[in-house]
Protein backbone atom coordinates (compact mmCIF):
# COMPACT_ATOMS: atom_id res chain seq x y z
CA UNK A 1 0.00 0.00 0.00
CA UNK A 2 1.24 3.32 -0.92
CA UNK A 3 0.17 5.43 1.86
CA UNK A 4 1.50 5.90 5.17
CA UNK A 5 -1.05 5.05 8.20
CA UNK A 6 -4.52 4.79 8.79
CA UNK A 7 -4.50 8.72 9.10
CA UNK A 8 -3.78 8.83 5.32
CA UNK A 9 -6.14 6.31 4.57
CA UNK A 10 -8.72 7.99 6.17
CA UNK A 11 -7.82 11.38 4.40
CA UNK A 12 -7.71 9.64 0.67
CA UNK A 13 -10.94 7.68 1.77
CA UNK A 14 -12.90 10.84 2.52
CA UNK A 15 -11.20 12.43 -0.20
CA UNK A 16 -12.34 10.41 -2.96
CA UNK A 17 -15.68 9.33 -1.29
CA UNK A 18 -15.03 5.60 -1.21
CA UNK A 19 -14.88 2.72 1.09
CA UNK A 20 -11.39 1.68 2.89
CA UNK A 21 -12.05 -2.04 0.50
CA UNK A 22 -12.98 0.08 -2.67
CA UNK A 23 -9.32 1.91 -1.68
CA UNK A 24 -7.54 -0.49 -0.96
CA UNK A 25 -8.78 -2.41 -4.11
CA UNK A 26 -7.72 0.58 -6.17
CA UNK A 27 -4.21 1.05 -4.58
CA UNK A 28 -3.72 -2.88 -5.69
CA UNK A 29 -5.07 -2.59 -9.37
CA UNK A 30 -2.67 0.38 -9.61
CA UNK A 31 0.07 -1.28 -7.81
CA UNK A 32 0.19 -4.32 -9.51
CA UNK A 33 -0.84 -3.21 -12.70
CA UNK A 34 -3.65 -5.78 -12.85
CA UNK A 35 -7.27 -5.40 -14.06
CA UNK A 36 -10.00 -5.43 -11.16
CA UNK A 37 -11.39 -8.38 -12.32
CA UNK A 38 -8.29 -10.18 -11.81
CA UNK A 39 -7.87 -8.86 -8.45
CA UNK A 40 -11.46 -9.52 -7.70
CA UNK A 41 -11.31 -12.87 -8.51
CA UNK A 42 -8.00 -13.72 -6.69
CA UNK A 43 -9.94 -12.72 -3.52
CA UNK A 44 -12.95 -14.92 -4.55
CA UNK A 45 -10.07 -17.72 -4.68
CA UNK A 46 -9.29 -16.83 -1.10
CA UNK A 47 -13.47 -17.01 0.13
CA UNK A 48 -13.28 -20.29 -1.70
CA UNK A 49 -11.17 -21.66 0.76
CA UNK A 50 -11.98 -19.96 3.68
CA UNK A 51 -15.53 -21.31 3.23
CA UNK A 52 -13.25 -24.99 3.14
CA UNK A 53 -11.44 -24.27 5.92
CA UNK A 54 -14.20 -22.75 8.38
CA UNK A 55 -16.66 -25.69 7.32
CA UNK A 56 -14.31 -28.81 7.34
CA UNK A 57 -13.56 -28.87 11.06
CA UNK A 58 -17.30 -28.35 11.97
CA UNK A 59 -18.95 -31.31 9.50
CA UNK A 60 -16.00 -33.66 11.15
CA UNK A 61 -13.49 -33.94 13.98
CA UNK A 62 -10.59 -33.27 12.68
CA UNK A 63 -7.47 -33.50 14.77
CA UNK A 64 -3.84 -32.27 14.30
CA UNK A 65 -0.53 -34.17 13.40
CA UNK A 66 0.64 -34.16 16.65
CA UNK A 67 -3.04 -35.05 18.04
CA UNK A 68 -2.92 -31.61 20.29
CA UNK A 69 -5.51 -30.86 19.86
CA UNK A 70 -8.83 -31.65 17.55
CA UNK A 71 -12.57 -32.15 17.35
CA UNK A 72 -13.39 -28.80 19.47
CA UNK A 73 -15.24 -27.34 15.94
CA UNK A 74 -16.91 -30.27 15.72
CA UNK A 75 -18.26 -29.93 19.22
CA UNK A 76 -19.49 -26.24 19.17
CA UNK A 77 -21.35 -27.07 16.06
CA UNK A 78 -23.36 -29.41 17.78
CA UNK A 79 -23.81 -27.43 20.83
CA UNK A 80 -24.80 -24.76 18.35
CA UNK A 81 -27.67 -27.00 16.94
CA UNK A 82 -29.13 -27.58 20.11
CA UNK A 83 -29.65 -23.88 20.29
CA UNK A 84 -28.91 -22.98 23.87
CA UNK A 85 -25.82 -21.15 23.82
CA UNK A 86 -25.25 -18.26 26.50
CA UNK A 87 -23.66 -15.75 24.12
CA UNK A 88 -26.01 -16.78 21.10
CA UNK A 89 -25.39 -17.81 17.56
CA UNK A 90 -23.48 -15.18 15.96
CA UNK A 91 -20.81 -15.92 18.63
CA UNK A 92 -20.93 -19.76 19.10
CA UNK A 93 -20.87 -20.31 15.72
CA UNK A 94 -18.08 -17.57 14.85
CA UNK A 95 -15.92 -19.67 17.12
CA UNK A 96 -16.47 -22.91 15.59
CA UNK A 97 -15.15 -21.45 11.90
CA UNK A 98 -12.68 -19.89 13.90
CA UNK A 99 -11.41 -23.44 15.58
CA UNK A 100 -12.16 -25.03 12.48
CA UNK A 101 -9.23 -23.25 10.56
CA UNK A 102 -6.97 -23.68 13.49
CA UNK A 103 -7.56 -27.26 12.98
CA UNK A 104 -7.84 -27.80 9.64
CA UNK A 105 -4.27 -25.56 9.22
CA UNK A 106 -2.78 -27.62 12.23
CA UNK A 107 -3.43 -31.21 10.72
CA UNK A 108 -1.27 -29.52 7.32
CA UNK A 109 -4.61 -28.87 5.52
CA UNK A 110 -5.12 -25.97 3.49
CA UNK A 111 -5.92 -22.39 4.70
CA UNK A 112 -5.70 -18.77 3.56
CA UNK A 113 -2.98 -16.68 5.91
CA UNK A 114 -4.80 -13.92 6.75
CA UNK A 115 -2.41 -12.20 7.73
CA UNK A 116 -0.94 -15.47 9.08
CA UNK A 117 -1.54 -19.16 9.62
CA UNK A 118 -1.31 -18.89 12.82
CA UNK A 119 -4.24 -16.34 13.20
CA UNK A 120 -6.01 -18.00 10.35
CA UNK A 121 -9.10 -18.64 11.77
CA UNK A 122 -10.30 -14.24 12.74
CA UNK A 123 -11.14 -13.58 9.72
CA UNK A 124 -12.67 -16.20 7.68
CA UNK A 125 -14.78 -17.28 11.04
CA UNK A 126 -16.24 -13.68 11.16
CA UNK A 127 -16.80 -13.23 7.24
CA UNK A 128 -18.67 -16.58 7.11
CA UNK A 129 -20.82 -15.71 9.88
CA UNK A 130 -21.88 -12.25 8.31
CA UNK A 131 -22.62 -14.15 5.31
CA UNK A 132 -24.94 -16.80 7.10
CA UNK A 133 -26.68 -14.70 10.23
CA UNK A 134 -26.77 -11.24 8.33
CA UNK A 135 -27.40 -12.74 4.83
CA UNK A 136 -24.21 -10.59 3.73
CA UNK A 137 -24.09 -11.08 -0.43
CA UNK A 138 -21.06 -12.34 -1.41
CA UNK A 139 -19.85 -9.33 -3.23
CA UNK A 140 -20.19 -7.34 0.59
CA UNK A 141 -17.80 -10.36 1.88
CA UNK A 142 -15.54 -9.91 -1.00
CA UNK A 143 -14.70 -5.84 -0.40
CA UNK A 144 -15.08 -6.41 3.66
CA UNK A 145 -11.51 -8.54 2.70
CA UNK A 146 -10.12 -5.91 0.95
CA UNK A 147 -10.94 -3.13 3.91
CA UNK A 148 -9.71 -5.97 5.91
CA UNK A 149 -6.59 -5.99 3.83
CA UNK A 150 -5.60 -2.90 3.48
CA UNK A 151 -5.93 -2.45 7.73
CA UNK A 152 -3.65 -5.52 7.52
CA UNK A 153 -1.00 -3.88 5.30
CA UNK A 154 -1.01 -0.61 7.38
CA UNK A 155 -0.58 -2.67 10.03
CA UNK A 156 2.32 -4.77 8.83
CA UNK A 157 4.26 -1.69 7.06
CA UNK A 158 4.36 0.40 10.74
CA UNK A 159 4.38 -2.52 12.82
CA UNK A 160 4.56 -6.36 12.31
CA UNK A 161 2.24 -9.33 11.56
CA UNK A 162 4.95 -11.76 12.92
CA UNK A 163 4.32 -13.65 15.81
CA UNK A 164 8.15 -14.22 16.41
CA UNK A 165 8.33 -10.35 15.93
CA UNK A 166 5.64 -8.93 18.36
CA UNK A 167 3.89 -11.31 19.98
CA UNK A 168 0.43 -13.08 19.73
CA UNK A 169 -1.25 -9.44 19.67
CA UNK A 170 0.73 -9.27 16.31
CA UNK A 171 -0.99 -12.18 14.29
CA UNK A 172 -4.02 -12.57 16.21
CA UNK A 173 -4.37 -8.90 17.29
CA UNK A 174 -3.83 -7.83 13.90
CA UNK A 175 -6.43 -10.75 12.58
CA UNK A 176 -9.03 -9.48 14.52
CA UNK A 177 -8.29 -5.62 14.05
CA UNK A 178 -8.58 -6.53 10.31
CA UNK A 179 -11.83 -8.75 10.91
CA UNK A 180 -13.17 -5.66 12.86
CA UNK A 181 -12.92 -3.24 10.34
CA UNK A 182 -14.45 -5.69 7.65
CA UNK A 183 -17.91 -6.20 9.71
CA UNK A 184 -17.90 -2.41 10.15
CA UNK A 185 -17.40 -1.66 6.66
CA UNK A 186 -19.92 -4.63 5.57
CA UNK A 187 -22.35 -2.73 8.17
CA UNK A 188 -22.22 -0.03 6.34
CA UNK A 189 -19.80 1.87 8.99
CA UNK A 190 -17.55 4.66 7.51
CA UNK A 191 -13.81 4.67 7.01
CA UNK A 192 -13.71 6.07 10.36
CA UNK A 193 -15.36 3.74 12.60
CA UNK A 194 -13.31 0.91 10.55
CA UNK A 195 -10.10 2.34 12.31
CA UNK A 196 -12.16 2.74 15.40
CA UNK A 197 -12.96 -0.70 15.60
CA UNK A 198 -9.11 -1.97 14.75
CA UNK A 199 -8.18 0.44 17.37
CA UNK A 200 -10.24 -0.94 20.01
CA UNK A 201 -9.61 -4.44 19.43
CA UNK A 202 -5.38 -3.64 19.59
CA UNK A 203 -6.41 -2.01 22.72
CA UNK A 204 -7.92 -5.80 23.90
CA UNK A 205 -5.21 -7.61 22.30
CA UNK A 206 -1.97 -5.57 23.34
CA UNK A 207 0.26 -7.52 25.67
CA UNK A 208 -0.54 -10.88 23.94
CA UNK A 209 2.67 -13.00 24.35
CA UNK A 210 3.24 -16.11 21.55
CA UNK A 211 3.77 -18.92 23.80
CA UNK A 212 2.73 -22.32 21.58
CA UNK A 213 3.18 -25.74 24.20
CA UNK A 214 5.86 -27.33 21.83
CA UNK A 215 6.40 -24.83 19.49
CA UNK A 216 3.34 -25.95 17.45
CA UNK A 217 0.61 -23.80 15.88
CA UNK A 218 -1.96 -25.99 18.23
CA UNK A 219 -2.07 -24.30 22.11
CA UNK A 220 -3.02 -22.05 22.43
CA UNK A 221 -3.47 -20.46 19.17
CA UNK A 222 -6.27 -22.57 18.18
CA UNK A 223 -8.43 -20.79 21.39
CA UNK A 224 -7.19 -17.49 20.76
CA UNK A 225 -8.47 -17.83 17.19
CA UNK A 226 -11.78 -17.94 18.46
CA UNK A 227 -11.23 -15.48 21.19
CA UNK A 228 -10.13 -13.19 18.27
CA UNK A 229 -13.01 -13.23 16.32
CA UNK A 230 -15.29 -12.49 19.60
CA UNK A 231 -13.01 -9.68 20.11
CA UNK A 232 -13.62 -8.73 16.61
CA UNK A 233 -17.65 -8.91 16.70
CA UNK A 234 -17.96 -7.03 19.99
CA UNK A 235 -15.50 -4.44 19.01
CA UNK A 236 -17.60 -3.83 15.71
CA UNK A 237 -20.53 -3.21 17.88
CA UNK A 238 -19.33 -0.99 19.74
CA UNK A 239 -18.25 1.02 17.22
CA UNK A 240 -21.79 0.70 14.99
CA UNK A 241 -23.07 1.88 18.65
CA UNK A 242 -21.24 4.71 18.43
CA UNK A 243 -18.51 4.24 20.27
CA UNK A 244 -15.26 5.84 19.48
CA UNK A 245 -11.88 4.86 20.78
CA UNK A 246 -10.12 7.73 22.36
CA UNK A 247 -6.76 6.05 21.12
CA UNK A 248 -6.41 6.32 17.66
CA UNK A 249 -5.86 3.60 15.60
CA UNK A 250 -1.99 4.36 14.74
CA UNK A 251 -1.34 4.84 18.30
CA UNK A 252 -2.61 1.37 18.79
CA UNK A 253 -0.88 -0.05 15.75
CA UNK A 254 2.59 1.69 17.20
CA UNK A 255 1.94 0.50 21.17
CA UNK A 256 1.60 -2.93 19.80
CA UNK A 257 4.68 -3.19 17.84
CA UNK A 258 6.95 -1.14 20.93
CA UNK A 259 5.58 -3.54 23.42
CA UNK A 260 6.25 -6.37 20.71
CA UNK A 261 9.75 -5.32 20.65
CA UNK A 262 9.95 -5.28 23.94
CA UNK A 263 9.21 -8.78 24.73
CA UNK A 264 11.64 -11.50 25.77
CA UNK A 265 12.39 -13.81 22.53
CA UNK A 266 11.29 -16.69 25.11
CA UNK A 267 7.72 -15.06 24.34
CA UNK A 268 7.84 -14.58 20.94
CA UNK A 269 7.21 -17.74 19.08
CA UNK A 270 10.09 -20.10 20.37
CA UNK A 271 7.63 -22.21 22.83
CA UNK A 272 9.83 -21.74 25.47
CA UNK A 273 8.25 -18.91 27.60
CA UNK A 274 4.79 -18.33 28.69
CA UNK A 275 2.13 -21.23 28.43
CA UNK A 276 5.28 -23.62 26.89
CA UNK A 277 7.47 -22.98 29.97
CA UNK A 278 4.94 -24.15 32.01
CA UNK A 279 5.13 -28.02 33.96
CA UNK A 280 1.38 -29.14 31.62
CA UNK A 281 3.59 -27.39 28.13
CA UNK A 282 6.57 -29.16 28.87
CA UNK A 283 5.03 -32.14 29.73
CA UNK A 284 3.27 -32.33 26.84
CA UNK A 285 6.29 -31.39 24.73
CA UNK A 286 7.63 -34.45 25.71
CA UNK A 287 5.00 -36.09 25.29
CA UNK A 288 5.04 -35.13 21.70
CA UNK A 289 8.59 -35.22 20.71
CA UNK A 290 9.63 -38.18 22.70
CA UNK A 291 12.00 -37.12 25.89
CA UNK A 292 15.32 -36.17 24.17
CA UNK A 293 15.90 -32.73 25.63
CA UNK A 294 17.05 -29.86 22.99
CA UNK A 295 17.93 -27.84 26.53
CA UNK A 296 21.82 -27.60 26.65
CA UNK A 297 21.91 -26.46 22.51
CA UNK A 298 20.16 -23.52 23.46
CA UNK A 299 20.92 -20.55 24.84
CA UNK A 300 21.46 -19.24 28.08
CA UNK A 301 19.08 -15.91 27.21
CA UNK A 302 16.53 -18.60 25.94
CA UNK A 303 16.07 -20.80 28.22
CA UNK A 304 14.82 -18.28 31.20
CA UNK A 305 11.44 -19.91 32.28
CA UNK A 306 12.92 -23.60 31.57
CA UNK A 307 15.67 -22.77 34.22
CA UNK A 308 13.50 -21.50 36.90
CA UNK A 309 11.04 -24.41 36.53
CA UNK A 310 14.38 -26.71 36.49
CA UNK A 311 15.41 -25.00 40.05
CA UNK A 312 12.18 -25.69 41.51
CA UNK A 313 12.50 -29.22 40.30
CA UNK A 314 15.90 -30.14 41.68
CA UNK B 1 13.67 0.66 1.79
CA UNK B 2 10.52 0.34 3.65
CA UNK B 3 8.56 -2.62 3.99
CA UNK B 4 5.72 -2.72 2.04
CA UNK B 5 2.42 -5.11 1.61
CA UNK B 6 -0.05 -6.00 -0.92
CA UNK B 7 -3.23 -6.72 -0.26
CA UNK B 8 -2.39 -10.73 -1.18
CA UNK B 9 0.58 -10.49 1.24
CA UNK B 10 -2.05 -9.51 4.05
CA UNK B 11 -4.91 -12.17 3.10
CA UNK B 12 -2.73 -15.50 1.72
CA UNK B 13 -1.03 -16.71 0.82
CA UNK B 14 -3.73 -19.98 0.09
CA UNK B 15 -0.69 -22.58 1.52
CA UNK B 16 -0.55 -25.85 3.58
CA UNK B 17 -0.68 -25.33 7.41
CA UNK B 18 0.48 -25.21 10.11
CA UNK B 19 2.74 -21.73 10.02
CA UNK B 20 2.86 -19.17 7.07
CA UNK B 21 6.02 -18.20 8.75
CA UNK B 22 7.73 -21.17 9.87
CA UNK B 23 5.66 -23.52 6.86
CA UNK B 24 4.81 -21.41 3.55
CA UNK B 25 7.72 -18.99 4.32
CA UNK B 26 10.15 -21.76 4.09
CA UNK B 27 9.09 -23.36 1.39
CA UNK B 28 9.14 -20.29 -0.40
CA UNK B 29 12.60 -19.32 0.19
CA UNK B 30 14.15 -22.87 -0.05
CA UNK B 31 12.36 -22.33 -3.79
CA UNK B 32 13.94 -19.12 -4.52
CA UNK B 33 17.43 -20.65 -3.66
CA UNK B 34 16.66 -23.70 -5.34
CA UNK B 35 15.86 -20.92 -8.19
CA UNK B 36 19.11 -19.13 -7.87
CA UNK B 37 20.76 -22.72 -7.97
CA UNK B 38 19.26 -22.97 -11.11
CA UNK B 39 18.84 -26.76 -11.03
CA UNK B 40 17.90 -28.90 -8.19
CA UNK B 41 20.97 -29.74 -5.97
CA UNK B 42 21.72 -33.28 -4.76
CA UNK B 43 23.06 -31.98 -1.30
CA UNK B 44 21.28 -29.36 0.53
CA UNK B 45 22.01 -28.59 4.07
CA UNK B 46 20.17 -26.26 6.15
CA UNK B 47 21.20 -24.09 8.95
CA UNK B 48 18.52 -22.46 11.53
CA UNK B 49 18.62 -19.51 13.37
CA UNK B 50 16.52 -18.43 16.10
CA UNK B 51 12.84 -19.33 16.24
CA UNK B 52 13.28 -21.44 12.98
CA UNK B 53 15.98 -23.64 14.84
CA UNK B 54 14.01 -24.03 18.06
CA UNK B 55 10.79 -24.83 16.36
CA UNK B 56 11.35 -25.87 12.86
CA UNK B 57 10.20 -29.87 13.49
CA UNK B 58 6.99 -28.63 15.08
CA UNK B 59 5.75 -26.99 12.30
CA UNK B 60 7.03 -28.65 9.60
CA UNK B 61 9.98 -26.14 8.56
CA UNK B 62 11.75 -29.07 7.42
CA UNK B 63 9.37 -31.02 5.35
CA UNK B 64 8.74 -26.96 4.25
CA UNK B 65 12.04 -26.57 3.28
CA UNK B 66 13.20 -29.42 1.43
CA UNK B 67 9.44 -29.36 -0.47
CA UNK B 68 10.61 -25.44 -1.50
CA UNK B 69 14.18 -27.49 -2.99
CA UNK B 70 12.31 -29.88 -4.49
CA UNK B 71 10.84 -26.79 -6.58
CA UNK B 72 7.59 -27.33 -4.61
CA UNK B 73 4.87 -24.21 -3.66
CA UNK B 74 3.42 -23.62 -0.20
CA UNK B 75 0.20 -24.92 -1.23
CA UNK B 76 1.53 -28.17 -2.74
CA UNK B 77 -0.40 -30.66 -0.73
CA UNK B 78 2.26 -33.07 -1.15
CA UNK B 79 4.56 -30.94 0.92
CA UNK B 80 4.25 -32.85 4.15
CA UNK B 81 5.54 -36.11 2.19
CA UNK B 82 8.93 -34.15 1.03
CA UNK B 83 11.56 -35.91 3.28
CA UNK B 84 10.59 -39.23 1.75
CA UNK B 85 10.33 -37.47 -1.75
CA UNK B 86 13.97 -36.37 -1.55
CA UNK B 87 14.78 -39.47 0.38
CA UNK B 88 13.50 -41.92 -2.88
CA UNK B 89 15.74 -39.22 -4.99
CA UNK B 90 18.90 -40.23 -2.71
CA UNK B 91 18.94 -36.49 -2.29
CA UNK B 92 21.42 -35.44 1.22
CA UNK B 93 19.72 -33.61 3.85
CA UNK B 94 20.54 -31.99 6.55
CA UNK B 95 19.08 -29.63 9.19
CA UNK B 96 21.56 -27.51 11.92
CA UNK B 97 21.07 -25.20 14.54
CA UNK B 98 23.31 -22.56 14.03
CA UNK B 99 23.37 -18.54 14.92
CA UNK B 100 23.52 -16.64 12.23
CA UNK B 101 24.52 -13.39 14.01
CA UNK B 102 22.55 -10.44 13.91
CA UNK B 103 19.31 -11.55 11.65
CA UNK B 104 15.67 -11.54 11.62
CA UNK B 105 14.64 -14.36 14.18
CA UNK B 106 13.46 -16.82 11.32
CA UNK B 107 16.16 -16.95 9.14
CA UNK B 108 18.00 -20.21 7.48
CA UNK B 109 20.76 -20.60 5.07
CA UNK B 110 20.89 -23.33 2.57
CA UNK B 111 23.67 -24.38 1.30
CA UNK B 112 23.34 -26.84 -1.55
CA UNK B 113 25.69 -28.60 -3.69
CA UNK B 114 24.91 -29.22 -7.59
CA UNK B 115 25.54 -32.28 -9.48
CA UNK B 116 28.48 -30.76 -11.25
CA UNK B 117 29.88 -30.29 -7.25
CA UNK B 118 29.26 -26.45 -7.39
CA UNK B 119 28.26 -25.41 -4.32
CA UNK B 120 25.73 -22.16 -3.93
CA UNK B 121 24.41 -20.92 -0.87
CA UNK B 122 21.62 -18.65 -0.30
CA UNK B 123 20.53 -17.25 2.94
CA UNK B 124 17.08 -15.51 3.77
CA UNK B 125 14.44 -14.67 6.22
CA UNK B 126 10.74 -15.65 6.37
CA UNK B 127 9.68 -11.91 7.56
CA UNK B 128 5.60 -12.65 8.58
CA UNK B 129 2.78 -13.91 6.96
CA UNK B 130 4.75 -16.17 4.37
CA UNK B 131 6.54 -13.11 2.84
CA UNK B 132 10.60 -13.12 2.58
CA UNK B 133 13.44 -11.68 2.21
CA UNK B 134 16.56 -12.87 0.36
CA UNK B 135 19.71 -11.67 2.49
CA UNK B 136 23.04 -13.04 0.98
CA UNK B 137 23.98 -15.05 -1.81
CA UNK B 138 27.55 -16.93 -2.00
CA UNK B 139 28.03 -15.04 1.46
CA UNK B 140 27.78 -11.35 -0.36
CA UNK B 141 24.90 -9.35 0.96
CA UNK B 142 22.20 -8.63 -1.01
CA UNK B 143 18.12 -8.00 -0.64
CA UNK B 144 15.58 -9.01 -2.61
CA UNK B 145 11.79 -10.56 -1.54
CA UNK B 146 10.96 -13.04 -4.68
CA UNK B 147 7.92 -11.21 -5.20
CA UNK B 148 8.80 -10.35 -8.94
CA UNK B 149 10.89 -12.84 -11.33
CA UNK B 150 14.69 -11.59 -10.48
CA UNK B 151 17.68 -11.43 -12.84
CA UNK B 152 20.92 -11.71 -10.61
CA UNK B 153 23.84 -10.52 -12.36
CA UNK B 154 27.27 -10.94 -10.82
CA UNK B 155 30.04 -8.73 -13.04
CA UNK B 156 32.99 -6.81 -12.19
CA UNK B 157 32.67 -3.53 -10.57
CA UNK B 158 33.60 -1.10 -13.84
CA UNK B 159 31.58 1.50 -15.22
CA UNK B 160 28.80 0.76 -17.84
CA UNK B 161 27.76 -2.38 -17.27
CA UNK B 162 24.75 -1.79 -15.89
CA UNK B 163 24.14 0.88 -18.50
CA UNK B 164 24.76 -2.54 -21.10
CA UNK B 165 22.82 -5.09 -19.09
CA UNK B 166 19.21 -1.62 -18.93
CA UNK B 167 19.72 -1.07 -22.84
CA UNK B 168 19.58 -4.70 -23.19
CA UNK B 169 16.63 -5.20 -21.16
CA UNK B 170 14.85 -1.91 -23.15
CA UNK B 171 15.67 -3.51 -26.37
CA UNK B 172 13.74 -6.50 -25.12
CA UNK B 173 10.60 -4.41 -23.81
CA UNK B 174 11.69 -5.85 -20.36
CA UNK B 175 10.26 -3.62 -17.78
CA UNK B 176 12.61 -2.94 -14.90
CA UNK B 177 10.46 -2.90 -11.52
CA UNK B 178 13.48 -2.72 -8.54
CA UNK B 179 17.00 -2.53 -9.34
CA UNK B 180 19.71 -2.50 -6.61
CA UNK B 181 23.83 -2.75 -6.63
CA UNK B 182 25.69 -4.25 -4.22
CA UNK B 183 29.52 -4.09 -3.84
CA UNK B 184 32.43 -5.45 -1.47
CA UNK B 185 34.70 -2.84 -2.15
CA UNK B 186 35.80 -0.33 -5.35
CA UNK B 187 36.57 -2.62 -8.29
CA UNK B 188 36.15 -5.97 -7.72
CA UNK B 189 33.00 -8.04 -8.01
CA UNK B 190 29.56 -6.36 -7.84
CA UNK B 191 25.80 -7.73 -8.36
CA UNK B 192 23.41 -6.19 -9.81
CA UNK B 193 19.39 -6.94 -8.93
CA UNK B 194 16.47 -6.83 -11.39
CA UNK B 195 13.17 -7.33 -10.47
CA UNK B 196 11.28 -7.39 -13.36
CA UNK B 197 7.61 -6.69 -14.79
CA UNK B 198 7.76 -10.20 -16.63
CA UNK B 199 9.68 -13.74 -17.14
CA UNK B 200 12.16 -13.47 -18.87
CA UNK B 201 13.43 -16.70 -21.72
CA UNK B 202 16.46 -18.58 -22.42
CA UNK B 203 17.43 -16.32 -25.47
CA UNK B 204 17.87 -12.88 -23.27
CA UNK B 205 20.31 -14.83 -20.37
CA UNK B 206 22.12 -16.14 -22.92
CA UNK B 207 22.82 -12.45 -24.47
CA UNK B 208 23.36 -10.95 -21.27
CA UNK B 209 25.66 -13.62 -20.27
CA UNK B 210 27.99 -12.18 -23.50
CA UNK B 211 27.79 -8.75 -22.25
CA UNK B 212 31.32 -7.52 -21.17
CA UNK B 213 32.69 -7.65 -17.65
CA UNK B 214 29.04 -10.05 -16.89
CA UNK B 215 30.72 -12.93 -15.14
CA UNK B 216 27.74 -14.88 -13.43
CA UNK B 217 23.83 -14.31 -14.65
CA UNK B 218 21.27 -16.30 -13.13
CA UNK B 219 17.21 -15.90 -13.14
CA UNK B 220 14.97 -16.81 -10.82
CA UNK B 221 11.19 -17.16 -12.37
CA UNK B 222 8.39 -16.40 -10.08
CA UNK B 223 7.30 -19.18 -8.04
CA UNK B 224 4.21 -20.39 -6.47
CA UNK B 225 0.40 -19.30 -6.72
CA UNK B 226 0.91 -15.39 -7.29
CA UNK B 227 0.05 -13.90 -10.89
CA UNK B 228 1.33 -15.31 -14.28
CA UNK B 229 3.99 -13.08 -15.57
CA UNK B 230 3.91 -13.18 -19.02
CA UNK B 231 7.41 -14.80 -20.58
CA UNK B 232 9.32 -12.28 -22.91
Amino acid sequence: MNIKNGKELLKRCMEEGITIGEFTLRQEMEESGLSREEIYERMVDNLRVMEFSTSKGVGEKVISVSGLIGGDAYRLGKYLKKGQSVSGNVMVKAMSYALSCSEVNASMGKIVACPTAGACGILPAVIMTMKEEHQVEEEDLIMGLFASAGIGAIIAQNATISGAEGGCQAECGSAAAMAAAAVVEIMGGTPEMCLNAGAIVFKNTLGLVCDPIAGLVEVPCAKRNASGAVSAITAADMVLAGVVSRIPFDDTVAAMYSIGKSMPEALRETGIGGLAGTKTGKKLKKEIFGSKSEKSKNKMNDDTFDEKEETKDS
Amino acid sequence: MKKKYGVFDIIGPIMIGPSSSHTAGAAKLAKIARGIAGEEPVEVHFYLHGSFSKTYKGHGTDRALVAGVLGMDPADENLRDSLKMAKAKEMVVSFNEKDLGDVHPNSVRVDMVLKSGEKVSVMGSSIGGGAVEITQIDGEEISFSGNYPTLLITQKDVPGVVANVSKLLYECQVNIAFMSLFRDQKGREAMMIFELDQNIGKEILDQLKVIDCVEHVRFVPLSSNVINYPVV
